[in-house]
């Protein structure tokens, strides 16, 4: 009987390994806690993307409940979505403002022009900084900010019909029946 | 012993020796080669060790990269937006090296507080940066807001 | 339509297999002939609705259809015919399609080829595949999905495939490695319908050696062509990185290589079997488990696809399920009954053991190499495990291998005559000490591990061709006795000098590779290796998808031009990626390597000259290797059995046609 314990050596081997990796998962960066969850958007001033020589800040997020879409021509991902952010846009339910981050101005203007533009407002990031200090892992990303300017989600990876359907637009509904 | 005891007895002895010379070498090796990662915050708390290979992230400061006038050796600094170190390196940067973007240097801590680096690393999928250097720059965030 | 007739037969297909999951397992637990004789039709309707799946997938690419979302993200109007067809299995959902279409040929093939085998033993084969099949069918259908659509918005046009998957190496290498992946699925089918049985004999072992051999030798080729591309196309010349996504795809090779070996002890002479039976599920989970290290992002790599958080997470359910349940199954049903079976410790049997233990060592060093940062992180610290691990760890165990592998080819099973060893060691040893001093001092200053590289790749090639002149030695001579010689003798005999060929081009290649770094303006003159480059300036190039500066180096050999290089430096157009396009000069002999860096000021840009002696000795051993397998599959023995199978006899238990020819 001793022998046949032997032939569990390996089994319980693959259990051990089995919880490295379910631990593992949990340590994927894309799953860790949004830093800035119910906290205000950090202060910012950044250009226009349009207009470069007019600044904004974090004031544009008062008093709208806000998707804030990170973004860049540099991201294949982006451009998979973009025609739901501009479907998303037609409906007009929300404010929706674009954070162009790390990317050629040029670029990105020819982007809105050739694909749509679904943005109420453009925000330049070049340097990345506003995405660093907002906790941005990469692009594309969307944030809910409520009418306090506060953030209350995010969503990493691509926009589709269900993700605005299920988790954004009945989130955006909530915060819109919040008072200032 | 009977032949069969003894065969089986060689066979276990064999197998024994054999695993246990490995696993030696084994742990020998990874003692050898395992390289730590830091931030330039805990290097320029004194916490990396000099002249060991140790690998370092962060962001490429804006404007902070030299070309050396008749030779490849270049020079730039990586900064968690805490700290910043100057790494040196000889030779070709990655294709996705670019101020502004995120990469891990392997290299040796010198006296003089900057890195020669061996290798420089820029992730190939430019949508996320190297987990290690988001980590970096989410600890000196944390480090700044508590400040 | 097109990918909702490929969708709607991608979810008939999860239910064919469901079927095929239950009902012949089923019918062999309750001894009821028709259920079992249901696994074969199953098997070729799974396999044909998975093809059809995959051809409108297919179909969707090169029609450009970008209303699927899986086809906009990894393809682009621009791209050229014959990456559209490549770019199916360019992502995580088209390759899982692929990975699944393979496996379902598979369980096809297994269908077509048992006619020779017990009924109850085919079925609980097949069922045990379509389990699998019904597990990875789930996880694409219900996480990744490559038929979705944009609608009714579709973008005008793709976001374009990697660049770094356009390429005639990328063409190729996935169909073949996960063909090898999934090849071990049916030794591990057959392993678990054995214990499912409880009749481990040795006719399982032989109805699993040609399907494990087949499934290797793919394997070898994916992993060989890999090798190659890595090295043309990001390796800035280098060939093996022991990145987690490689190390992947080379456990299982090292576990179903030791699986072979095992395999045929088991067959000839009935040992080992608890132990075969565990190799054979090791060579599978391990190709399990490199699909999950690569698909979940649980390591990161250069390699791995975008991770997504829901997939790892059904993957390693997966993965618990297929390797915990086969490992629990094993624990309760595998025999420990003591063999009575006598060897001694001259046996071949001996050697195959020490084969299959440093073959697992070898295995276990690169798990743990790969897994060792995740194990750190779960102590709180981060790092990596650099390269000089591996290399190290593999300096100790190859060369322990090799040397006991050039004795061991002239084992004989049972017993080996006192002094077969005794008198071959010395002749070995001095044709190896040669090649070991001597073929290091063609390259340059003689080095360690140039010289032992070279030392036991002559000491395995001189064993290997010395056992192949004695076998063919008799009467008749020796080109008559050569003829006579089993064809898997043969194939053994070319896979082993493929090892030897190999580890003497990595030996060389690591040693004496020359490399430098250099600025060079328009004229710029470097000496290397006894070859002058002449740098000519920069040329515009546009390709059908990217627009490229393109050097011009000619390389002189004494004045006389042998070669002009033209490497790229490119930038795709529709995602903007820079892309390196190293420019080679090839040869058996030596590959000349340069790749342009980026552009300094003016004219100047960096470059990376290199000259890399038989480096393609690494992939022609690979090659050597794969062609081996084949021969061994082609046996005379496995015929028989198909000519035997149509006169509808069974074969019986003494199918002894033997790897080795009789002894005198």
């Amino acid at each position: 009987m001793n022998r046949r314990v032997l032939l569990f050596i390996p089994f319980v081997i693959f259990v051990g390994l089995f919880f490295l990796f379910n631990w593992g998962m949990d340590q994927d960066p894309t799953k860790l806690e949004l830093a800035r969850k119910d906290q205000p958007v950090p202060a910012f001033v950044l250009p226009d993307l349009h207009d470069p020589s007019k600044t904004l800040n974090q004031e544009i997020f008062k008093g709208k409940v806000s998707l804030l879409n990170v973004w860049a021509t540099w991201c294949p991902t982006c451009r998979a979505e973009h025609p739901y952010l501009v479907r998303i846009h037609e409906t007009g339910q929300v404010q929706m403002v674009g954070l162009d981050y790390k990317d050629e101005r040029e670029a990105a203007l020819k982007w809105l022009n050739d694909l749509g533009n679904p943005y109420d407002i453009s925000l330049s990031d070049q340097e990345g900084r506003f995405g660093l200090d907002l906790g941005v892992y990469g692009a594309p990303e969307t944030y809910v900010i409520d009418k306090q300017g506060i953030v209350r989600y995010r969503h990493v990876g691509a926009v589709d019909d269900k993700v605005w359907k299920e988790i954004l637009l009945p989130m955006v509904r909530k915060y819109q029946k919040e008072g200032v | 012993m009977n032949p069969k005891r003894k065969q089986r007895m060689l066979i276990i002895l064999f197998v024994l020796g054999g695993v246990g010379i490995a696993i030696g070498l084994a742990l020998y090796a990874l003692s050898q080669n395992i390289n730590l990662f830091y931030s330039p915050s805990q290097i320029a708390a004194g916490e990396a060790p000099k002249d060991t290979l140790i690998r370092v992230g962060g962001m490429v400061e804006e404007g902070s990269v030299e070309r050396h006038k008749d030779s490849l050796k270049v020079q730039f600094n990586v900064t968690d937006f805490q700290h910043t170190i100057t790494v040196r390196y000889e030779g070709i940067l990655p294709d996705l090296f670019r101020e502004g973007q995120g990469i891990v240097a392997m290299g040796r801590l010198r006296d003089d507080g900057t890195i020669e680096a061996q290798e420089v690393l820029a992730k190939h999928d430019e949508k996320y940066m190297p987990p290690e250097v988001q980590r970096a720059l989410d600890k000196a965030e944390a480090a700044k807001a508590g400040e | 339509m097109i990918p909702e007739i490929g969708h709607y037969s991608l979810v008939l297909a999860l239910a064919v297999t469901t079927l095929l999951a239950v009902i012949p397992l089923a019918g062999a637990w309750i001894n009821d002939g028709l259920w079992m004789r249901m696994g074969r039709p199953l098997a070729y309707a799974q396999f044909l609705l998975l093809a059809i799946s995959f051809g409108f997938l297919t179909a969707a690419f090169l029609m450009d259809d970008f209303s699927v979302r899986y086809v906009a993200n990894n393809s682009n109007s621009l791209l050229p015919w014959y990456y559209k067809f490549s770019a199916v299995w360019g992502g995580h959902e088209g390759s899982l399609l692929l990975w699944i279409m393979i496996l379902g040929g598979w369980t096809a093939a297994v269908a077509a080829f048992s006619k020779s085998l017990p009924e109850p033993m085919v079925a609980r084969v097949l069922s045990v595949m379509g389990i699998v099949g019904v597990g990875f069918l789930s996880f694409i259908l219900l996480t990744s999905n490559p038929f979705l659509r944009y609608l009714p918005n579709a973008p005008q046009d793709g976001a374009d495939l990697n660049p770094l998957l356009q390429d005639i190496g990328l063409i190729m290498h996935p169909p073949m490695l996960y063909m090898g992946y999934v090849g071990f699925s049916v030794a591990f089918a057959f392993a678990l319908a054995a214990l499912m049985g409880g009749k481990l004999d040795a006719a399982w072992a032989r109805w699993s050696r040609p399907w494990t051999t087949v499934a290797w030798v793919f394997l070898t080729l994916g992993i060989a062509l890999g090798s190659w591309w890595a090295y043309y196309e990001l390796g800035w010349g280098g060939w093996w990185f022991w990145d987690p996504v490689e190390n992947a795809s080379f456990m299982p090779w090292l576990a179903g290589t030791a699986l072979m070996h095992s395999l045929a002890a088991t067959e000839k002479r009935g040992v080992f079997k608890t132990w075969t039976v565990l190799l054979a599920i090791f060579a599978f989970s391990l190709s399990l488990l490199g699909t999950f290290l690569v698909r979940s992002g649980v390591l990161t790599s250069v390699h791995a696809f975008a991770s997504d958080p829901e997939r790892g997470r059904f993957v390693l359910m997966l993965l618990a399920l297929t390797i915990g349940g086969s490992l629990l199954l094993y624990a309760l049903r595998a025999p420990v009954v003591k063999s009575h079976i006598r060897y001694t410790e001259r046996s071949r049997e001996v050697f195959l053991l020490i084969n299959n233990i440093l073959l697992l060592v070898a295995t276990v060093t690169v798990l743990g190499g790969t897994l060792f940062p995740l194990i750190a992180e779960a102590f709180g610290k981060e790092v990596s495990v650099g390269a000089p691990y591996f290399n190290t760890m593999f300096s100790f165990i190859v060369p322990v291998l090799v040397i006991a592998m050039g004795i061991g080819l002239f084992s004989h099973w049972k017993d080996t005559r006192p002094g077969t060893y005794g008198r071959r060691i010395l002749p070995l040893a001095i044709a190896g000490t040669a090649g070991g001093i001597g073929i290091p001092l063609i390259y340059g200053e003689w080095e360690w591990s140039a010289g032992l590289g070279s030392f036991i790749a002559i000491w395995l090639a001189t064993a290997q061709l010395w056992d192949v002149w004695e076998k063919s030695s008799g009467k008749s001579g020796v080109v008559a006795g050569f003829k006579r010689l089993s064809r898997s003798y043969k194939g053994m005999a070319t896979a082993h000098l493929g090892l030897a060929v190999t580890i003497l081009g990595a030996a060389i290649v690591s040693s004496y590779t020359e490399e430098r770094d250099v600025r060079v303006d328009t004229g710029t003159q470097v000496e290397m290796a006894g070859l002058t480059f002449v740098f000519d300036g920069i040329q515009e190039l546009k390709g059908p998808n990217y627009v490229a500066d393109q050097g011009i180096f000619h390389v002189l050999d004494e004045g006389k031009e042998i070669a002009v290089l033209h490497p790229d430096k490119r930038r795709y157009l529709a995602t903007g990626q820079v892309m390196t396009e190293a420019a080679i000069d090839w040869g058996i002999l030596r590959d000349v390597y340069v790749a342009l860096g980026e552009p300094l000021e003016g004219t100047t840009w960096a470059a990376r000259i290199q000259y890399k002696p038989l480096v393609r000795f690494l992939w022609l051993g690979g090659l050597l290797m794969a062609i081996g397998g084949t021969l061994a599959i082609l046996d005379r023995r496995y015929r028989i059995r198909v000519k035997a199978n149509k006169a509808r006899t069974s074969v019986g238990e003494s199918d002894a046609g033997g790897t080795q020819p009789a002894k005198a």
